[in-house]
């Protein structure tokens, strides 16, 4: 593998695009509104390019990625606080892979589909708080410096493979999203904002203790203290010090997720900020929370996982259960959308915590196909929000006939949350429900109830929004524009082609959910009735049908060896831990 | 009795070894491709398709078709045991051991399907480029149509469940967007999202057996598990067959989850010909045939599936005579016939042949009464109340042909379909013997007495009589575009039952993948004569009942039972106390929870924490520094832990 520093490239173009949008001139410098609108046009089209760069860097990246080789690819490691053993140490499992390729995707498509709400921001604000001196230093400028800031610590807090460099990350994304929604959101912003900041620093505080105590675990023994995330992973912790460790980073992450029942936050943080940085939020954001228990509180704290793991499959199907109820009662379409997040990611952690290789790479997939599909629920949501102003599903309907791209799109989405075949999340829910099914059957029965609420939360949106007679205040909607259309088409099309073919993602990142379920030391459960070997790769015939049947067996010798053959050749593309993974079945 | 016959046909029906498709055959992804071509042409090409979209969507079904028929002639010319081809197109999902390709099976059993839901589907295209050209959106209902199409072919090809599963949840979104298709009605997109919602339900229901499956088998492909199921214990088998009845109940608007079928006549008529004949409601019956290893397996779940066949039967039926819309008179009819290939089908290797016979001879009555009914719509200005027809039969004489075809063909008049078809069902309960199968088989032939009692009332208030409609309204006959697809429909109605089980043709194509019943009976039997002569009994009390009497303009006051029957008995008074009601308080009461309990209880620490819940809010202003603050203190900590920890 070459040396060249893909991910440091990758998270440092973001960042030059920031430093380049920052040394445009700014609002002081004087103008006509038309010299000021040429400036944010440069703006935007800075952070479109620069994130459309990063975009193909990590493309690159994920092709130059090899399924079957070590682990961690692409790897730097330098130290950086050699005192205190804290390097910059990045590497991508393929976990982490599909994450940054997530977050990278969404960005261009955030900045196409934000590109006028920073103005109307300004607008709406003065009709909805006059008198307020709210809008000073509001300008299309730093809201998109700050997306593309956000952008390199979101790929910076996927690929850190040192504990503190992630745990900097993770605190830094913060500052961001703060003003995002603080500063350029709607509504109760300042509250939401604030809500979301506490809430976060709450858990990031628990964190940072647990992150110092495992340091100091590393010292233990004489050993030269260490961050380093595979060397802590063979850290010897008692199952004592493994509970409160875990702990430490379980509530950070939880909160972050949001599993039920820290997600109060999500909905007015969701709700007050923009669709764009909305879309962050649930879909980059979140992740890093479901990110973090998969990577960090399982393959550091395996045992303390196992312990707490009845717990939190009991938090993931309330989360799954509520969430889904309460969507089904909102009035307002942003927070509706929250709060099926909230039950989608009951059911990302639920996948995690059923330790089995369905449903962690099921939830994994998860958050890749969650980031995409509830992203262009958002998006669309805003789009339609941004033409009659109000939040209110009771101040919709009709919008089909006269916005029907619009709306045929907002159901393409619609239909991504509720996890129809042929859309993406599908394929990810089944393989969550199905690997929890193996281990809690309990569980999975009332999570599967969850497919059923999902079904009413969306299509009750659906109805009230865009259907029966056309309401006057929506008479005049235009449809979407092309610039609004390209923005959002990306999204279908990934939900669409990963939906009818996970296998490229899946081949990503089954050997990485491999590996965490070895360090946890979890296996899946053997059937009791397994199929025979022949059957399960299908076409051929049951061992009790050679013996009625001969007839029919003579035919078939041919078939099975083509298939066997089929077989082999596909594992052999599969990595050496997959096909142990696959004889052992 | 039971145990001897799956004994005998269990290793049988396993038996069937799958071959690669070849020839042909190794192109039968085209049988997907097709309708799918043409739903994305005309739902992405716009506007543009507008004038010539039609076209296309007439001609992927007709294209499938005819792809179908090669695929058939090639399945005929392989011995019996080797007509069973599969075919992987690539592989869909591979995580551990949950191996799931993107497989097809041709065998006797789909491709029986096949040739229903294209070749029905096909006339049902052709008659709604009449019926719906003056809509203005023609293009969009045709994209739907073929996506409908397109669903319900992988669902009958895919050969594994999860597959299936893909192809029944996309039923369920061609359903939603058809019946909802003039949205801008409100009682149409309520009736699109409970169909679907009501289609979730069993949904979730298959979903579970195919997780319990893939736990016991580690397999969900239809060879893997039908290899394994025997060894499974009696409880997970029962388990994985009620599971199966329960997504099968959705699909098929059986008892509990029937209450979605009646209001899907919301949308145009072309789709209710399509869900009820070529379909949609016979997936269920599929299921559940497909599933064979397994119910033979369990006469527990075999005995649940038969008592909701039954029961469905005669509710269907009941709901079918007190209606005075056609449509909805018409879909009761539906949930009563389809009542009768569950019950069928419920019975085992005794039924199944029989179920399928049913399935395929209703495929053609059931679309033929559709589209009859769709001209009558039409001519009378989408009037659908039965008690302002009347005399239609010199207006529309072609119509009331093709539509009396099918009466003969639905009520079982010998040597019409249902009379080959629905007599050995009611026999083959009968024959179950005890209790069970005495119950059985006297629903089975009470149920076709009211079969023929609806269907009369519904030939006579239709066609004969007196005219009750206004002067303005001007019937003369529909279209040739409209006329001869119930044309060719109604000769296949008359034809279908005689074609399938004279000769025990259906039996001996499809006895390999689905076993043979292990008695044959004759043709008139003491059970078929008895079923005559209730059918002939009930056409004559419904001719005193609207025949040879005036029909009334409006419905007449009636005993507490007829009122029942016309609120579909109470089917969605009973969803709306038990279900709907409950789950509104939850939903409230949730929501309340949220903001004031979890919520309210966060922003009270938080408020402890800062001296009240004003202070908090005045955080906001100082946010920056308080920021700034925290993450020093942060700092601080930090820095100060590791000097302890050097030192």
């Amino acid at each position: 593998m070459s040396t060249f520093p893909w991910l440091t490239v990758a998270g440092a173009v973001p960042l030059i695009g920031a430093i380049a949008i920052a040394l445009t001139p700014g609002r002081s410098a004087a103008g006509s509104p038309a010299d000021r609108r040429a400036r944010d046009l440069l703006v935007k089209r800075l952070a479109l390019v620069f994130s459309l760069i990063t975009l193909a860097l990590t493309i690159v990246i994920a092709v130059k990625f090899r399924p079957g080789g070590p682990r961690f690819q692409f790897q730097q490691v330098y130290q950086w606080i050699p005192q205190f053993g804290v390097h910059y140490a990045v590497g991508v499992d393929g976990i982490a892979l599909v994450l940054i390729l997530m977050s990278t995707v969404l960005m261009p498509v955030v900045v196409l589909a934000s590109w006028n709400d920073v103005e109307e921001v300004a607008a709406g604000a003065t009709s909805a708080a006059p008198g307020k001196r709210a809008r000073r230093g509001r300008s299309a400028k730093s809201y998109f410096a700050m997306m593309l800031v956000l952008e390199t610590m979101m790929i910076g807090v996927f690929a850190a493979t040192d504990v503190f460099l992630f745990y900097v990350f993770f605190e830094a994304m913060l500052v961001p999203m703060y003003f995002m929604i603080g500063s350029y959101g709607v509504g109760q912003r300042q509250y939401a904002a604030v809500k979301f900041l506490l809430y976060s620093l709450l858990g990031g505080l628990l964190m940072l203790v647990a992150v110092i105590a495992l340091y100091v675990y590393s010292t233990h023994g004489g050993h030269q203290g260490t961050f380093l995330f595979t060397q802590l992973s063979h850290l010897a912790l008692s199952p004592t010090t493994q509970k409160w460790l875990f702990l430490g980073f379980f509530v950070a992450f939880a909160i972050k997720a949001p599993l039920w029942p820290f997600h109060t936050w999500l909905p007015d943080a969701a709700t007050s900020a923009q669709p764009g940085a909305a879309v962050l939020l649930v879909g980059v954001l979140d992740k890093v929370g479901t990110f973090g228990m998969i990577r960090y509180c399982l393959d550091l704290f395996p045992s303390a996982a196992h312990f707490f793991t009845p717990l939190v499959i009991v938090l993931s199907v309330v989360g799954i259960l509520y969430g889904a109820v309460v969507a089904i009662g909102q009035a307002d379409i942003k927070r509706l959308i929250a709060y099926t997040s909230v039950s989608h990611m009951g059911l990302i952690t639920l996948g995690i915590f059923a330790m089995t290789s369905q449903g962690q790479a099921g939830a994994t997939l998860y958050m890749v196909n969650h980031g995409f599909a509830t992203g262009a629920l958002f998006i669309l949501a805003g789009f339609m929000v941004s033409r009659r102003k109000s939040h209110l599903i009771a101040d919709y309907g009709g919008v089909q006939k006269v916005a029907p791209v619009l709306a045929g799109l907002f159901l393409v989405a619609g239909l991504a949350g509720l996890a129809l075949p042929g859309l993406s999340t599908f394929v990810s829910e089944f393989l969550v429900l199905v690997g929890t099914f193996t281990r809690y059957e309990a569980a999975a029965v009332l999570a599967t109830a969850g497919i059923i609420l999902a079904a009413i939360y969306i299509l009750w949106m659906y109805q009230r929004t865009m259907t029966g007679p056309v309401r006057a205040e929506v008479a005049n909607m235009p449809d979407l524009k092309a610039r609004e259309l390209w923005a959002v088409a990306p999204l279908i099309a990934l939900i669409v082609v990963l939906g009818v073919y996970p296998k490229p993602a899946l081949d990503i990142i089954n050997p990485a959910v491999h590996s965490t379920l070895v360090g946890v030391h979890s296996r899946d459960p053997v059937p009791p009735h397994p199929a025979s070997a022949q059957a399960r790769q299908a076409s051929t015939t049951s061992t009790a049908a050679s013996s009625t049947a001969p007839t029919s067996t003579a035919p078939t010798s041919t078939a099975p060896t083509s298939t066997t053959s089929l077989v082999q050749h596909r594992r052999g593309q599969r990595s050496q831990t997959l096909r142990k993974q696959g004889s052992s079945a | 009795m039971t145990g001897s016959v799956h004994a005998a046909l269990v290793p049988h029906a396993a038996a069937i070894a799958s071959l690669h498709a070849t020839g042909i055959q190794a192109a039968a992804g085209l049988l997907l491709a097709f309708p799918l071509a043409g739903a994305v042409i005309l739902l992405l090409g716009g506007k543009r398709t507008n004038s010539w979209g039609h076209l296309v969507g007439v001609a992927m079904p007709v294209l499938a078709f005819a792809y179908g028929v090669a695929a058939f002639v090639q399945m005929l010319g392989y011995p019996a045991a080797q007509r069973s081809r599969e075919l992987t197109l690539y592989q869909f999902i591979n995580v551990g051991r949950f191996q799931v390709p993107f497989g097809l099976r041709l065998d006797p059993l789909s491709i029986c399907f096949v040739l229903l839901i294209t070749g029905v589907g096909s006339l049902i295209h052709i008659f709604a480029v009449g019926y719906m050209s003056h809509d203005p959106d023609r293009r969009r209902f045709f994209g739907y149509m073929n996506l409908f199409v397109a669903a319900m072919l992988l669902l009958v090809l895919a050969d594994n469940y999860l597959l299936l599963y893909a192809g029944w949840e996309g039923v369920g979104l061609a359903s939603y967007l058809l019946i909802g298709f003039w949205q801008y009605k409100d009682s149409a997109a309520v009736a699109a999202k409970k169909a679907f919602v009501a289609n979730r339900v069993g949904d979730a229901g298959l979903s579970l057996a195919i997780m319990l499956m893939f736990f016991q088998f580690g397999s969900v492909t239809f060879t893997g598990v039908f290899g394994a199921a025997p060894k499974a214990s009696n409880g997970v088998v029962t388990a994985i067959g009620l599971l199966l009845l329960l997504g099968a109940c959705g699909k098929s608007a059986q008892l509990p989850l029937q209450s979605w079928l009646l209001d899907a006549m919301e949308g145009p008529t072309p789709v209710s010909a399509l869900i009820h004949a070529a379909t949609m409601v016979t997936a269920g019956v599929y299921l559940i045939v497909r599933s064979a290893p397994i119910f033979n397996l369990t006469p527990d779940a075999r005995l649940a599936v038969a008592i909701v066949g039954a029961a469905t039967l005669l509710f269907g039926g009941i709901i079918g005579c007190a209606k005075d819309d056609i449509k909805k008179s018409l879909a009761g009819s539906t949930m009563s016939q389809i009542g009768y290939m569950t019950l069928a089908a419920g019975l085992g290797p005794a039924g199944y042949i029989f179920a399928i016979a049913q399935l395929l001879a209703h495929g053609f009555f059931k679309a033929t009464l559709f589209l009859t009914a769709g001209s009558v719509k039409h001519e009378m200005n989408d009037e659908v109340d039965m008690r302002r027809f009347g005399g239609l039969r010199v207006a529309m004489p072609i119509t009331f042909g093709a539509f009396f075809c099918a009466y003969l063909a639905i009520i079982g008049i010998p040597p019409f379909s249902a009379f080959f078809t629905k007599d050995p069902i009611i026999e083959a309960a009968f024959s179950k013997g005890g209790v069970s199968g005495a119950l059985l088989g006297t629903a089975a032939l009470i149920g076709a007495g009211i079969t023929s009692l609806y269907m009369t009332r519904m030939l006579l208030m239709t066609f004969t009589g007196r005219r009750r409609w206004d002067e303005g309204q001007h019937p003369h006959e529909a279209p040739p575009v409209m006329i001869w697809p119930a044309i060719l429909l109604a000769a296949g109605s008359l034809a279908a039952g005689a074609i399938f089980i004279l000769g025990s043709r259906l039996q001996s194509f499809l006895g390999p993948v689905i076993g043979v019943p292990p008695v044959s009976h004759g043709i008139f039997t003491v059970y078929g004569l008895a079923g005559l002569a209730l059918v002939i009994a009930a056409a004559g009390l419904a001719w005193v009942l609207y025949g040879r009497r005036e029909v009334p303009a409006a419905a007449p006051a009636a005993n507490p039972f007829t009122v029942a029957a016309r609120k579909d008995l109470y089917g969605d008074a009973i969803n709306e106390g038990l279900l709907m009601r409950p789950g509104q308080w939850l939903t409230r009461l949730s929501v309340y929870f949220d903001n004031r309990g979890v919520d309210g209880l966060v922003n009270t620490v938080a408020a402890a924490f800062g001296g009240s819940s004003g202070r908090l809010r005045k955080v906001q202003t100082g946010f920056v520094r308080s920021y700034a603050l925290s993450m020093l203190v942060g700092a601080v900590l930090l820095v100060g832990t590791f000097l302890l920890v050097r030192l």
